[in-house]
């Protein structure tokens, strides 16, 4: 799978891609192969050799540091107007402070914060759904496929951002957690069709026919044969999901329409552009925020890229 | 052909059917009584709560039956009547939409399109080529990271602010009036500039860096090792894997059309730009529920359409879908 994943779907045209002329990137272990030990140690020689993967890798967790780390770093709170105002980054407030006299600094970590907990919920609760629905109706196909997959077609035709808009103006959103939810329960269908599709090319095999015949239910199925056969595919959605849950999260805090009593990167940007810290000048003020999601969504982005060589030796570099 | 796409127009239809059922049924069973709400945040004087209490009731047609106002619901948006907004008063919510969307489109369709056409062909050259791979792929990474309000941000800072090349907002000068004269047209090119390259490189990173990939995958593959085992030059094999590259990235246009009409929301907030975005974002601030609500339907609708054309793209450049459908069995 190639990583392309802005926010809802643009990772599945590569999905299909890869159906119609290549082998599905899942590597099919045949049964009773050790998965375990030989397979794991490989990854992880590969892995750390794949300068990419490295690279995205070190980045993502140097964020993921700063934002468990930096608030304790400072003294100063995110939203107190205590500071002198408009001030460019000085040894007392390391990125400058806000036309309000609040600590960009302190802004910055918090709202990275922010940005890791809607990757990580929104990004998870989307791969929960993507992932149960694409398996139900890949393996159960009939009807259950046809009514799952018209579901998953009107919810991606729709525009995310549009429908958390009309969702966000009605129900004030008052937590970080609520809006993760509300992105996770809005952007799964790209995941579900990536999984539906390669279910289909997995549910045939052998080792799946014997598995049926040897009594097992669907779960069971699901649980020990399939998933563990495209786990590296699974692996790399969820890393999309995450990058694209900060994305529209960010969107929506600029709209205004995310928990206003609190911080995030979004908010930032919002609460420079309409305080003109353009006009003024203040670039300490919105560069950071942008920065800090380009860093995290691309680091994760790149690692995914990495990811894909690690899984797939006809991408490795020769 | 036509059954593959009738059963496309199906689905457009459900989707369609489903968005209006969303966005009636949002205000409706919402958590609390959505015009209690409504006033609580709108800051109301007590004296005029009551009227507008009425009003809304009205509005939203809260006092007949509910299956009534569905089907109210569905008469009205027939005629066209979104209902009135609230910051302009008299002024229904569809004159509003249809006054902002030239400049929403005007910024869209080229950005999609073009971003399309040069990030496939930016990403074809740079597979497989060291040089320009090491460039490319960086570079399109940290563009489809970018949030799109963010580059604007940065591109008005730069362009506007600190070198003040480009005007930093509207879609056209105070001097001029909207009309089709040669003034106004070149004013608006110049006010137009900086929020299209906003949407239009971030999209140009995710096209380029999915072509190059895609591009290597179908360098690996059979037909195109046979070719170049006959012989075949370089050229013509890559002439050969473009084609075939080019029709996931079909589909995968799309599905990006919902990232790109958010993108353009969120850059045309950041200059002012008079589009849908800009009436967004006042609709959100003034909390004119029904012209957002509106602006909703006609977003998606305007997917739906988009979506539909896309449909009869792939139709023509890929024969498959032709063959298959006239039933070549």
């Amino acid at each position: 799978m190639a990583a392309r994943g802005r926010g809802a779907g643009v990772a599945l045209g590569a999905v299909e891609a890869t159906e119609a002329v290549s082998p599905p990137v899942a590597t099919v272990h045949e049964p009773g192969e050790p998965t375990t030990p030989r397979v794991r140690s490989e990854f992880l020689y590969f892995a750390l050799r794949n300068w990419k993967f490295v690279l995205g890798a070190a980045v993502v967790l140097s964020c993921l540091a700063l934002a468990l780390v930096g608030p304790l770093l400072t003294d100063h709170t995110p939203l107190e107007f205590t500071g002198p105002t408009d001030q460019p980054p000085s040894s007392e407030y390391w990125f400058g402070t806000t036309s309000f006299g609040q600590d960009v600094y302190a802004q910055f970590v918090y709202g990275l914060r922010a940005a890791f907990l809607v990757g990580a919920l929104g990004g998870g609760i989307a791969w929960l759904l993507g992932a149960a629905i694409g398996f139900t109706a890949g393996y159960r196909g009939g009807w259950i496929d046809d009514v799952l997959n018209m579901l998953t077609n009107v919810v991606l035709v729709i525009p995310t951002l549009a429908i958390l808009i009309i969702v966000a103006a009605y129900l004030e959103v008052q937590s970080y957690s609520t809006e993760a939810v509300i992105i996770g329960l809005t952007s799964w269908p790209w995941a579900a069709r990536a999984v539906r599709s390669q279910t289909f090319s997995l549910k045939t095999r052998e080792f799946v026919e014997v598995a049926r015949l040897s009594g097992r239910n669907t779960r069971q199925i699901i649980a020990t044969e399939l998933a563990p056969n495209m786990s590296s595919y699974l692996l790399m959605m969820f890393i999309l999901l995450f990058g694209g849950a900060i994305l529209i999260g960010a969107s929506l805090d600029f709209l205004g329409l995310g928990p206003s009593a609190s911080i995030s990167l979004g908010l930032m940007m919002n609460n420079a552009f309409l305080a003109s810290a353009l006009l003024l000048g203040s670039w300490w003020w919105f560069l950071p925020p942008g920065l800090g999601i380009v860093a995290i969504v691309g680091g994760l982005y790149v690692m995914n890229v990495g990811l894909d060589e690690v899984f797939n030796p006809k991408l490795r570099e020769l | 052909m036509l059954r593959y796409l009738s059963r496309k127009v199906l689905i457009y239809l459900l989707t369609f059917w489903v968005a209006v059922t969303v966005d009636w049924a949002i205000p409706r069973f919402m958590p609390g009584d959505p015009i209690e709400g409504l006033l609580s945040r709108m800051h109301a004087q007590p004296s005029s709560e009551a009227a507008l209490s009425g009003y809304y009731t009205n509005a939203f047609g809260f006092d007949v039956p509910l299956w009534k106002q569905y089907l109210n619901f569905w008469a009205a948006l027939f005629h066209g009547d979104l209902g009135r907004s609230i910051q302009n008063f008299p002024t229904s919510v569809t004159e509003l939409i249809m006054s902002a969307l030239p400049y929403t489109l005007a910024l869209l369709v080229p950005a999609i399109l073009l971003s399309f056409w040069a990030g496939n062909k930016v990403g074809a050259m740079a597979a497989r080529r060291k040089v320009l791979d090491n460039t490319v792929l960086p570079a399109g990474y940290v563009l489809t990271a970018t949030p799109q309000m963010w580059l604007g941000i940065v591109l008005a800072w730069l362009f506007a602010s600190t070198w003040a090349i480009f005007p930093v907002s509207g879609a056209y000068g105070l001097d001029v009036q909207p009309a089709w004269s040669l003034e106004f047209v070149l004013s608006f090119l110049y006010h137009w500039i900086l929020p299209f390259s906003a949407l239009f490189l971030v999209a140009f990173g995710g096209w380029a860096i999915g072509m190059r990939n895609l591009i290597i995958y179908e360098l690996e593959s059979d037909y195109s090792n046979y070719l170049a085992a006959l012989g075949a030059p370089t050229k013509l094999v890559r002439k050969y894997a473009y084609r075939n590259a080019l029709l996931p990235q079909v589909t995968g246009l799309a599905l990006a059309l919902g990232a790109v009409v958010a993108g353009a929301i969120v850059v045309e907030i950041v200059f002012s730009y008079p589009g849908l975005g800009t009436l967004t974002l006042s609709a959100i601030q003034n909390r004119d529920y029904f012209l957002i609500q509106g602006i909703f339907l006609f977003l998606i609708t305007g997917v739906l359409i988009a979506n539909f054309l896309i449909d009869i793209a792939y139709v023509v450049i890929d024969p498959r879908t032709r063959v298959g459908m006239q039933g070549g069995s």
